[in-house]
């Protein structure tokens, strides 16, 4: 499985979630748990998706994410898990 | 399962606080491409680093964008040069074109720097190893990439001093054929007192004999995260906590290194050699040792505590790195560069810090005398004075030690020099007047230390 962690960082607005899980469903990208917080006005979502059935590179989905992001005045990362698995676990 | 509280605070450091794998350094030998020709040398070189490093940059950028976290340089060190060009250099000007070599290559693979154009005389001089050596001023006036390093002495074998010696000219010789452009090239040579073989850092890295055919090294970074976590929590803390703060953050650092190390390696078919867990300033605002050193407590890097605070980031850097990752090597503790660190410039700028109190703290802490501009009419000897000075201080505590010193041509104490680019500016240093002339002028070796006798 090739687990990747999306995360959408901005001004709290409405159907942020949706947009961004309809391109995920679109392209066969499934949605494993999502968290989500506001602070200060601040919408902070993690998503944690299996992207193994997603034919394209990273990369594109990389920049569709960024694009999404830019349309709706935020920013959507997509990084691979290992970073963060490694990073806070001995 | 991971949690969004890490994920935020994984992408704050890398958004806000300057975290990057500063550097993932291919380290390949050029053993095998030593000959009796010259041109048949070159040509080995050049086809050897285009088929193993052809896919470094594009692989590093790769890395990162996946895990989202900057690579920021790529780059390569080799064989030290002196050795690879013994059989086939003739006169300096041989050793010129071996260098021309490297810099085509560096260019045409889109890497910032090559290290390796260097010489290992811990104990004496070659022909060809001098000859290199005296090659060094044209061939870094006429390169751009290159960066060389001759290490003058070890704890085992003791100081070269002729070498020492020949180092202070060969050091105002290349300010001299760099004056136009703010002696630059002495930016990127570097005199090396127990030089590591895998270090992955410029300007002393080079590919030494003991590694393997091509390996893997990577060093991060991340004095901006450390800054950040101690003054978002340690104000007025005790050491024990302070301590603890430095280790697990060196930690969190260290293992997006690691893992950047681990994946790199597997996609470019190469050895992963060492995780290099230095924290490296760069001139950017947030990107500072000297930062740290502040919060931890003292008003400018310089005054008293200066280097009881840094021995102890350098040590909990350290412990909090080698928990992260198998292989740790390279240089591994804390630089504290001039140029490269806009709070040792201010520190220097209001009189501060001093030539002689950055020479105490590298006792303590990775590197040498980094980065530091003196004026254009310091001596050759002088500059081989403070050479064994710190060369001294690496082969008695068993440590690496390193000079890059810059006698800026044509400019004195108070001026500024920009180098540009990740070398920074720094503000011209005064170094003492007295002279070592008669110290440098004899001939011979320092023997190595009594401890070193451990057989």
């Amino acid at each position: 499985m090739k687990k990747v962690i999306i995360t959408v960082v901005g001004k709290d607005t409405v159907g942020i979630i949706a947009r961004v899980s309809a391109y995920l469903a679109k392209n066969g990208v499934n949605i494993l748990d999502i968290a989500q917080t506001v602070v200060g006005g601040y919408f902070n979502m993690m998503m944690v998706a299996d992207a193994s059935k997603y034919t394209k590179s990273f990369e594109r989905l990389g920049a569709a994410l960024d694009r999404i992001g830019a349309e709706m005045g935020l920013k959507i990362r997509c990084q691979k898990s290992e970073i963060f698995e490694k990073m806070h676990r001995v | 399962m991971i949690n969004l509280s890490e994920v935020i605070e994984t992408n704050r450091m890398i958004l806000e606080e300057n975290l990057d794998v500063r550097t993932i350094t291919m380290g390949i030998s050029l053993l095998d491409c030593a000959g009796s020709s010259l041109a048949k040398t070159c040509a080995a070189i050049e086809a050897k680093l285009m088929r193993l490093a052809g896919r470094l940059v594009r692989t590093g950028d790769d890395i990162g964008r996946e895990f989202g976290v900057p690579v920021v340089n790529k780059r390569i060190s080799v064989t030290p040069a002196a050795i690879v060009g013994s059989a086939c250099c003739r006169r300096p000007a041989d050793f010129v074109k071996i260098a021309k070599t490297l810099d085509r290559a560096a260019r045409r693979l889109g890497v910032n720097f090559v290290g390796g154009f260097s010489a290992i005389v811990s104990k004496g001089m070659t022909p060809a190893d001098e000859m290199l050596i005296r090659s060094i001023p044209e061939a870094l006036a006429s390169t751009e990439r290159v960066c060389s390093s001759v290490n003058v002495g070890s704890t085992k074998t003791g100081l070269d001093m002729d070498a020492v010696r020949l180092m202070g000219e060969i050091v105002k010789a290349t300010a001299e054929r760099t004056r136009k452009r703010g002696s630059i090239g002495c930016a990127k040579l570097v005199v090396l007192c127990n030089a590591p073989d895998d270090n992955p850092f410029m300007a002393g890295a080079f590919h030494g004999v003991t590694e393997g055919d091509a390996v893997l090294h990577v060093g991060v970074s991340g004095p901006g995260v450390v800054h950040r976590v101690l003054a978002g929590s340690c104000r007025g803390v005790d050491f024990e906590t302070l301590c603890e703060t430095v280790k697990r953050t060196a930690f969190k650092i260290t293992r997006v290194g690691q893992i950047v190390a681990q994946e790199a390696a597997k996609r470019l078919g190469v050895p992963f050699g060492i995780v290099d867990l230095s924290l490296a300033p760069t001139p950017a605002v947030g990107d500072s040792v000297a930062d740290i050193l502040k919060e931890i407590g003292v008003e400018h890097p310089g005054a008293p505590g200066t280097t009881a605070a840094l021995a102890l980031l350098n040590d909990q850097v350290k412990k909090g790195g080698v928990m992260a990752s198998s292989y740790v090597g390279g240089l591994s503790g804390a630089f504290i560069p001039v140029s490269e660190d806009q709070g040792m410039i201010d520190a220097v700028r209001a009189g501060a810090l001093s030539i002689e109190k950055l020479e105490a703290m590298t006792c303590v802490c990775s590197v040498g005398l980094d980065m530091i501009a003196v004026p254009g009419s310091t001596s050759a000897s002088t500059i081989a004075g403070v050479i064994a000075d710190e060369a001294a201080i690496g082969m008695v505590n068993q440590k690496t030690t390193a000079v890059r010193i810059i006698p800026v041509a044509g400019r004195k104490v108070g001026d500024f020099v920009e180098f540009g680019g990740l070398l920074g500016g720094a503000p011209v240093m005064k170094v003492s007047p007295f002279s070592c002339e008669r110290f440098v002028a004899r001939r011979g070796r320092i023997p190595a230390p009594i401890h070193s006798f451990r057989n």
